[in-house]
């Protein structure tokens, strides 16, 4: 590439604070970008990649980090002398953003249309009627069914992966030189994803326009990059073109940060899934349902019905990790709930030989006391206002077990297994890094021995490398007290990883279910092959050359009263490999 | 729509029914006698009897209510006890008079509460933000009739822009809607403010700026209809309140109203009267709540009415 880059950053340093108490969130960072070209921020959070995507925008809020140094340069411009008024015609005009959260980035009192139609008009002299068919332009671009309808619609009538796509046309209406997304796929679901990335390539290639990817997915990296920036703590550890990087990392953090990737393919592939002879299963599900009714009319009658959970059974081996998969709104953790006893179901439900229905108050708290829960956010599911000593502690208060120094102690060796110093018992969770705090939670759901822990999503907010420790933990806690797993995540490598056996979910109802070797090594129903396939994979050389095509969004679990989906019959296919007819 | 209107109206019915009877039971209650006030001191204890036995005041409680309810289910409030009208013609009479200067006031205190608390988020952290609060701060906290007769003093008495009370003209309507309005703007100001805070950090915002948008059109565009939102179910709660301020402003600025009916009423113990205002009043509350519930799916379409 000997053209001249469309983007070049100098030597950017972002800093917050002043005199000694003066911090550099971005340390002397430097890369350029050229036309057509698709350029990988990596890292992990804290790494200051979303800090310069919001500084080459000139969007770093205020009061806050301040670019301190370097420069910005869109062709001959430097952006970080640019006053505000000029630099406001630069954004969404010539560099535009697309941003982590569609839920949440568009206004949700505006239409579509309208959205689009504003972002047009700030930058071009066009006529309302012109503005309108650019912008149903775009919509069509990234393939938006019925784009005509869509204008008139808000953003909440349409879908988490349709309102991304809303987004990217929002970005490329104009035709800017460069496209900065940050985490833009991260918050959808893999099949989603992959129609995003998909969509993002082909308009790509066809403007050529220069993309800033900011992903902390490896696997992302591997199926977009031409080059990546690997970032830490606000500096370049290692860029360089992607497939020399995957290949041969030089440096130990991109080595560490790769190695922590979870890959599909390997799991099933490593140790042999521990087929000891199955004991009585700790959990036994028959014909679970859970349905939500939607009110309405004069009377408040149940007008319709989620059928969130239509009609499930398995059963959870002691001592084994059976993993629930599925993309949002399957019904995963709606099951998971019915199990904790959070949510009224139908059906039958036992838990270490004991039938949930039916218990007197004191024999559901002995039920409850076998199964935890561990959930997504480790930031919000601890009471900021409690140590995290009492945190652990609290479940052996409500239980009524041992003495205040008994709990203490035992307290103590909970932190010492989960690998936190006893004496941090004393703070408040805010003084911990969110590894340590899902490492809280754990300690939390161990303290009454469970039989079963229910981890919702347990690792996916954390980052790669701290989510490897955490499955290793539970992996090692598995092993020392025989616990039994039931794990709920989206993350087909993440379940991968750890599952002795998977079930995947699809609109409240099990579509296969086997040992992970089964599902894995040989997915029989078209569903699950779909969501193993949309995984990105990270190796640059594997490289899908197709994407799946646009198909539409998953069909509704809302339906009329009385009228519970068809049962999907489940077929054997050979060793207890379960698979539904299609 | 028509089902979730009836099943309002429905709703609201249920609710003056029960305000009927809890504001019946405490006149019922109350110790002053109002047949001894309508026979005047020097009646003797046979004249207020015979008073007491034609009002049907010796009756049972219930029997009393019941009369009431069945009289007020064929449009009859009632006549008052001292006026020698029907409590109907009264209060229309003096309605007009009371809506103008409610429809005035929330004008004012938008208009004012509105601007201010914009202002004071654009400005969030900066001196003029910190003014707007504690002048805020100063009108909600401040007695009705402390404003209302400062404001006579100043823009009546000393400058004599406006007159000094009366009813008329739309000179006459200023001091009492801003009385009634200053308080409320304070409370808009606020509100307003925390609101827009909470708004201005949200993500649809980064992106209008991501769009390049001006300034002022994401404020006005984007920021305040989002902003709004709690405001409108706010207006509704706050026609409540007005009643009572307008009970006071009306008597310091002689607004002919049904405040000032209602504060007459109430010294003379005229119950009918009293009985009359209190359900207009909540009829007022009840159509007020209506109305911002029915005005909010049109700025949010995430609202369904249902």
């Amino acid at each position: 590439m000997t053209a001249e880059p469309v983007l070049s950053v100098a030597n950017l340093t972002i800093a917050v604070g002043s005199g000694t108490a003066r911090r550099r969130l971005v340390d002397d960072l430097s890369f350029t970008l050229h036309r057509g070209e698709t350029l990988c921020i990596a890292g992990e959070s804290g790494s200051g990649k979303s800090l310069t995507s919001l500084a080459i925008m000139g969007l770093l809020p205020k009061p806050g980090p301040v670019v301190a140094g370097g420069s910005i340069r869109l062709g001959s411009e430097d952006l970080t002398a640019l006053p505000e008024r000029a630099m406001r015609r630069v954004r969404g005009d010539r560099i535009a953003m697309i941003f982590q959260e569609p839920m949440t980035s568009l206004n949700p009192v505006l239409t579509i249309g309208r959205q689009l139609v504003e972002a047009i008009e700030a930058h071009r002299d066009a006529s309302r009627a012109d503005a309108r068919r650019l912008a149903l332009e775009a919509l069509e671009a990234v393939r938006i069914p019925e784009a005509a309808r869509r204008m008139r619609q808000y953003p909440h009538e349409l879908s988490g992966g349709m309102r991304q796509r809303v987004m990217i046309a929002m970005a490329l209406a104009l035709e800017p030189d460069v496209l900065i997304a940050d985490e833009p796929t991260t918050a959808l679901d893999v099949t989603i994803q992959a129609q995003v990335l998909g969509i993002l390539k082909e308009i790509q290639a066809s403007r050529g326009t220069a993309v800033i990817l900011i992903t902390h997915d490896m696997g992302v990296v591997a199926e977009m990059a031409d080059r990546v920036v690997v970032m830490r703590e606000g500096q370049a550890v290692e860029s360089g073109a992607v497939a020399p990087l995957f290949a041969a990392p030089r440096e130990d953090y991109t080595k560490a940060l790769l190695a922590a990737v979870p890959r599909m393919g390997t799991g099933s592939e490593g140790a042999p899934v521990a087929t000891v002879a199955v004991a009585a299963p700790v959990a036994e599900i028959r014909d679970l349902s859970v349905r939500f009714p939607l009110k309405g009319g004069l009377l408040g009658r149940t007008t319709a019905e989620v059928h969130a959970v239509a009609g499930i059974s398995f059963d959870i081996p002691a001592g084994q990790t059976l993993s629930l998969v599925g993309e949002s709104g399957c019904g995963k953790s709606t099951t998971a709930k019915a199990i904790a006893g959070l949510v009224p179901y139908a059906g039958s439900l036992s838990v270490a030989g004991r039938p949930a229905a039916n218990l007197s108050a004191p024999e559901r708290k002995a039920l409850r006391r076998d199964v935890q829960m561990v959930f997504q956010d480790p930031f919000a599911s601890l009471d900021p206002r409690m140590r995290v000593g009492d945190l652990v502690a609290e479940p052996l208060v409500i239980h009524g077990i041992g003495s205040a120094a008994e709990r203490r102690e035992r307290v103590a060796g909970l932190f010492e297994r989960v690998g936190l110093q006893p004496d941090a018992m004393r703070r408040y969770p805010h003084q911990f890094s969110g590894g340590q705090r899902q490492r809280v939670c754990i300690a939390r759901a161990l303290a009454l021995r469970p039989k079963l822990i229910i981890a919702d999503e347990s690792v996916s907010a954390l980052d790669v490398s701290v989510q490897k420790r955490v499955l290793e933990l539970l992996k090692e806690l598995q092993a020392e007290f025989g616990i039994a797993y039931l794990f709920i995540s989206h993350d087909m490598a993440v379940v991968e990883n750890i599952s002795d056996r998977v079930a995947v979910m699809y609109l409240g109802q099990i579509v296969e279910t086997g040992t992970r070797a089964q599902v894995f090594g040989s997915p029989r129903h078209a569903y699950t092959r779909r969501l193993i396939e949309a995984v990105p994979v990270p190796d640059p050389a594997r490289r899908r050359t197709a994407f799946p095509r646009l198909v539409g969004d998953i069909p509704s679990a809302v339906r009329k009263p009385n009228d519970p989906p068809a049962r999907l019959a489940l077929r054997d296919v050979g060793g207890g490999h379960l698979v539904a007819a299609e | 729509m028509a089902t979730y209107l009836l099943r309002r109206l429905f709703q609201a019915a249920l609710i003056l029914l029960g305000v009927s009877l809890v504001t019946f039971a405490l006149l019922y209650l109350l110790p002053a006698d109002p047949a001894r006030q309508i026979a005047g001191r020097t009646a003797s204890a046979a004249q207020v009897a015979n008073i007491r036995t034609q009002l049907g005041l010796d009756q049972p409680f219930f029997v009393q209510y019941a009369r009431y309810l069945g009289n007020l289910l064929q449009g009859d409030l009632g006549r008052s006890y001292l006026q020698r009208s029907q409590v109907s013609d009264l209060i229309l009479a003096r309605l007009p008079a009371s809506l103008l200067l409610m429809v005035a006031a929330i004008a004012c205190e938008l208009a004012l509460g509105l601007t201010m608390g914009l202002l004071a988020a654009v400005r969030r952290g900066r001196a003029s933000d910190h003014a707007l609060m504690v002048t805020s701060f100063v009108t909600v906290s401040a007695p009705q009739f402390v404003v209302g007769l400062l404001l006579l003093y100043v823009f009546a008495v000393r400058l004599g822009w406006f007159p000094i009370g009366g009813y008329g003209t739309f000179s006459h309507l200023v001091l009492p809607a801003l009385t009634l309005g200053i308080l409320g703007a304070g409370w808009y100001a606020r509100m307003m403010r925390s609101s827009m805070v909470d708004v201005l950090r949200q993500d649809y915002i980064r992106t209008a700026r991501a769009k390049g948008l001006k300034r002022w059109t994401i404020l006005l565009r984007h920021a305040f209809p989002n902003a709004i939102l709690p405001i409108i179910a706010m207006i509704g709660i706050d026609i409540g309140l007005f009643m009572s301020g307008i009970v006071v402003v009306e008597s310091v600025f002689g607004w002919p109203g049904i405040g000032q009916l209602a504060w007459q009423a109430i010294q003379r113990v005229d119950l009918p009267i009293i009985m009359g205002v209190t359900l207009v009043s909540a009829v007022a509350i009840v159509l007020g709540n209506l109305l911002a519930d029915l005005l909010a799916p049109f700025v949010d379409p995430r609202i369904k009415l249902q």
